[in-house]
């Protein structure tokens, strides 16, 4: 249930970055919280196409 | 051929007994009032029987979707916006992208006709048509790396094509940010209750937006949880003012509002996203789940009788007061977004390809969600159908019409047959502590009015007055976020467009660029807004129909290219899965707009409107509604934009049906000449099951991959402990 309220509100997309980032690319520098929230929101900024709703 | 078991028999017999039953007491009854329970068991039958058969014929038989091929998630996994993401939660992000405002709103008009023809096209439209458009465009972004509709229509059908797809769905884009903020103009005039809960949705949203920037970066749930408690007070201490001396400062006329909006919406959209935007959103996606599932909770405890006609002799007449045209072709214009919604192409498109897991699960997601977003239209059809007949014309008819006062008002509404006293107009409007009900067209009010109705009978009738305006407040929330949101998307394809006459407006982030061209478009949908609530005619009446044909214009332009991907890639056998809706629905829509241009009723034709009020301006006569000269001045140049916005909008859809006729008759004659941009096949090493609920095999297959591969695949794509 935990799970399924962080996954649904995209809480989780911080750990999954984390996860990702160590998997992927282990040597690589993995952001802080506070950095990959504002680098989404200045994705969504760029691009409003993201995660656009409709009518 | 597998042989099906008796048991699965016997219970998809009963589901199709229960539908038939619904059906036929629905069609069947005359006179007397029917249970909702009906329309309920109609709708639910009719779409576990269409998900079963027809959607799983679709998947498997014709897009032949894959499940050892990767998605786009799979193989180009950023773990940012590409990422395999749980089908249960992806379900949730993506009916929450397509529900909005327009299956609230469209059913609640069509009820002028009656429940009947909604309930039929609601249901069989979206079976049929809508959502087999959001599930085939889902399978083919799926399969083209999440490609939006716009670029698949200009690799696919060719760049004359694909330019006049983008222009259309940039002036529709307007014309719904135009009508969607009348709507909310039209429930929040005069209503100081409602004005004051909206205006503080600022200054929570901003708060929300401070919190997730600076204190606690991330945290959505509880910052969502404190803003929808923030919200509730907000609504109950609108009754307070509302009863205080501030009501005055808060009960704004339509034209003072209209400022507000357009001002709102251009700070908003040149604001940071973080500021305003991504609270607001995170607020109206809960309130809007939440208000979905309460309503229908509550129509399925309540089981409200249905007061209207089944059919209405505005069907047929065509003359209705809520919008004008006769049932063909113009109950499904109005309908729109809850059977088949052009605007969900962009969401198939886009955003949900990148997330989904496995190609199987497109028939959960694509199909699944748009028959959700249909039981809302039921549900919102059915809010509609429970209230006094009497009350919704007197609620829905313009002002010119039915006049300002429940004594005419009352008359008016009792000529065309539905007899409500004065006093009882006017005890609705003190139920639900609003000064008057009379002409709040738009549907969100009467939609409010149904809801209270609904809710009130499960907690009873005290609450009446605080239920209409958290409706209103629930709506007007998700429309205002729907005005910066849309205005952004609009402001980015203004851009695009600009930046091929002067480079520097390609830069997203070019400041003056971004002022210029948010003010565009805001003054764009703006002069929709100030239009529709000067309209003498009526706005919702004149311009919800024009907001009806874009959209479904809109979803023409998505079928057009469905079905050039299926001949082009091999399916011509297939191609009347999608190639049938686009018929109709370019018949209903291309018919809709040439009855809007050439009618010769004035109510119906905005150019014999035009010419009517123009030789009466030349005879200096003052035809009614219109009060003075100035009126029919305006009634003159609104007819004009109106009719030429409706023919140049159905002209761009004609080029791109026949533009993609082309492609398809030449892919048909000489299939060496066109290429196919789909992704190579990759194997896919995620282990998912298809459907919402896993079968036995599939929890087999994914506790043998488990235990071969010693650990479980990419972390985070599979749930630590799932919510069964």
């Amino acid at each position: 249930m935990r799970w399924y309220v962080r996954e649904l509100t995209d809480e989780s997309a911080y750990d999954r970055y984390v996860a990702y980032v160590r998997h992927e690319h282990p040597d690589a520098e993995v952001l802080s919280r506070r950095d990959f929230e504002r680098m989404r929101t200045g994705r969504q900024e760029a691009d409003p196409r993201q995660g656009f709703r409709c009518c | 051929m597998r042989t099906a078991n008796p048991r699965t028999i016997v219970i998809w017999t009963l589901v199709a007994l229960v539908g038939a039953a619904g059906w036929t007491v629905l069609a069947l009854s005359r006179g007397e009032e029917v249970s909702a329970a009906w329309m309920v068991a109609a709708a639910l039958g009719s779409y576990a029987i269409a998900y079963r058969f027809y959607a799983k014929f679709i998947a498997y038989k014709v897009l032949k979707v894959d499940r050892t091929r990767a998605t786009p998630a799979e193989r180009l996994n950023n773990g940012i916006d590409f990422h395999p993401t749980d089908r249960r939660v992806l379900l949730g992000h993506h009916f929450a992208a397509i529900a909005g405002a327009g299956p609230l709103v469209g059913p609640v008009l069509a009820a002028q006709m009656g429940y009947l023809p909604g309930t039929i096209w609601i249901i069989v439209g979206v079976i049929f048509a809508g959502a087999v458009q959001d599930m085939v465009v889902l399978f083919f972004s799926t399969r083209r790396d999440g490609r939006s509709l716009g670029q698949m229509a200009r690799e696919e059908i060719g760049p004359f094509g694909g330019a006049a797809a983008l222009l259309a769905t940039f002036v529709i884009m307007i014309i719904l940010l135009g009508v969607l903020a009348l709507v909310i103009v039209n429930a929040l005039a005069q209503s100081p209750w409602g004005t004051f809960s909206i205006a503080m949705t600022i200054p929570i949203a901003l708060l929300m937006g401070f919190y997730l920037r600076v204190l606690r970066p991330g945290r959505v749930a509880e910052v969502s949880l404190i803003g929808v408690g923030l919200l509730l007070f907000a609504l109950v201490a609108g009754r307070w003012v509302a009863e205080s001396s501030w009501a005055d400062a808060f009960t704004l006329a339509p034209s003072t509002l209209v400022v507000w909006m357009v001002a709102y919406g251009f700070i908003a959209s040149i604001l940071p996203v973080w500021m305003l935007l991504a609270p607001r959103d995170y607020l109206s996606t809960f309130m809007k789940i939440g208000t979905i599932v309460l309503l229908a909770l509550g129509v399925v405890i309540a089981l409200p009788t249905l007061k209207m006609d089944a059919v209405t002799d505005f069907a047929s007449r065509g003359d209705g007061p809520v919008f004008a045209g006769s049932l063909f072709p113009f109950v499904f214009i109005t309908i729109a977004c809850g059977a088949l919604s052009g605007f969900h192409a962009l969401i198939s498109s886009g955003t949900t390809p990148k997330m989904i897991q496995k190609e199987t699960q497109i028939r959960v997601i694509g199909y699944g969600s748009m028959l959700m977003e249909s039981s809302v239209a039921v549900m919102a059809l059915v809010a509609a159908s429970i209230i006094d007949p009497g009350l919704y014309f007197a609620m829905n008819a313009p002002a010119g019409v039915i006049g300002d006062t429940v004594q005419n008002a009352s008359q008016v509404v009792g000529s065309w047959g539905y007899q409500i006293s004065p006093e009882a107009l006017a005890r609705a409007a003190e139920n639900v502590e609003e000064s008057s009900l009379l002409s709040r067209t738009g549907g969100a009010p009467t939609l409010a009015i149904g809801v209270s109705e609904i809710f009130s009978e499960v907690t009873g009738g005290s609450l009446r007055a605080f239920w209409y305006h958290f409706a209103i407040m629930f709506e007007a929330l998700f429309i205002l976020t729907a005005l910066d949101a849309g205005t952004r998307v609009g402001r980015f394809m203004l851009q695009d467009i600009l930046g091929n006459v002067y480079r520097p407006f390609r830069n997203v982030s070019w400041k003056p660029g971004l002022v210029i061209t948010s003010a565009v478009v805001c003054g764009l949908w703006g002069y929709f807004l100030w239009v529709g609530v000067h309209e003498p005619l009526g706005g919702i009446n004149q311009l919800f129909p024009i907001f009806g044909i874009s959209n479904q214009l809109l979803a023409a332009v998505a079928l057009a290219v469905c079905t050039t991907l299926l001949v082009k890639s091999g399916r011509l056998k297939w191609a009347w899965i999608t190639g049938v809706p686009l018929a109709w629905d370019a018949t209903v829509t291309l018919t809709a707009s040439w009855q809007k241009v050439f009618s010769s009723d004035p109510k119906v034709g905005f150019f014999k409107q035009r010419q009517v009020f123009q030789d009466a301006i030349d005879r200096g006569e003052v035809l009614p509604p219109a009060k003075t000269m100035d009126d029919m001045h305006t009634v003159v140049t609104n007819s004009t934009v109106d009719g030429v916005l409706s023919a140049f909008l159905a002209l761009l859809v004609v080029v791109v049906i026949v533009d993609a006729t082309r492609v398809c008759v030449r892919h048909v004659r000489r299939p060496a000449l066109s290429t196919l941009s789909e992704a190579p096949y990759v194997e896919s090493k995620i282990i998912a099951p298809a459907g919402l609920i896993a079968t036995k095999e599939e929890k087999e297959e994914e506790s043998r991959a488990v235990v071969s591969a010693g650990t479980p695949s990419e972390a985070g794509t599979q749930p630590p402990a799932g919510p069964q």
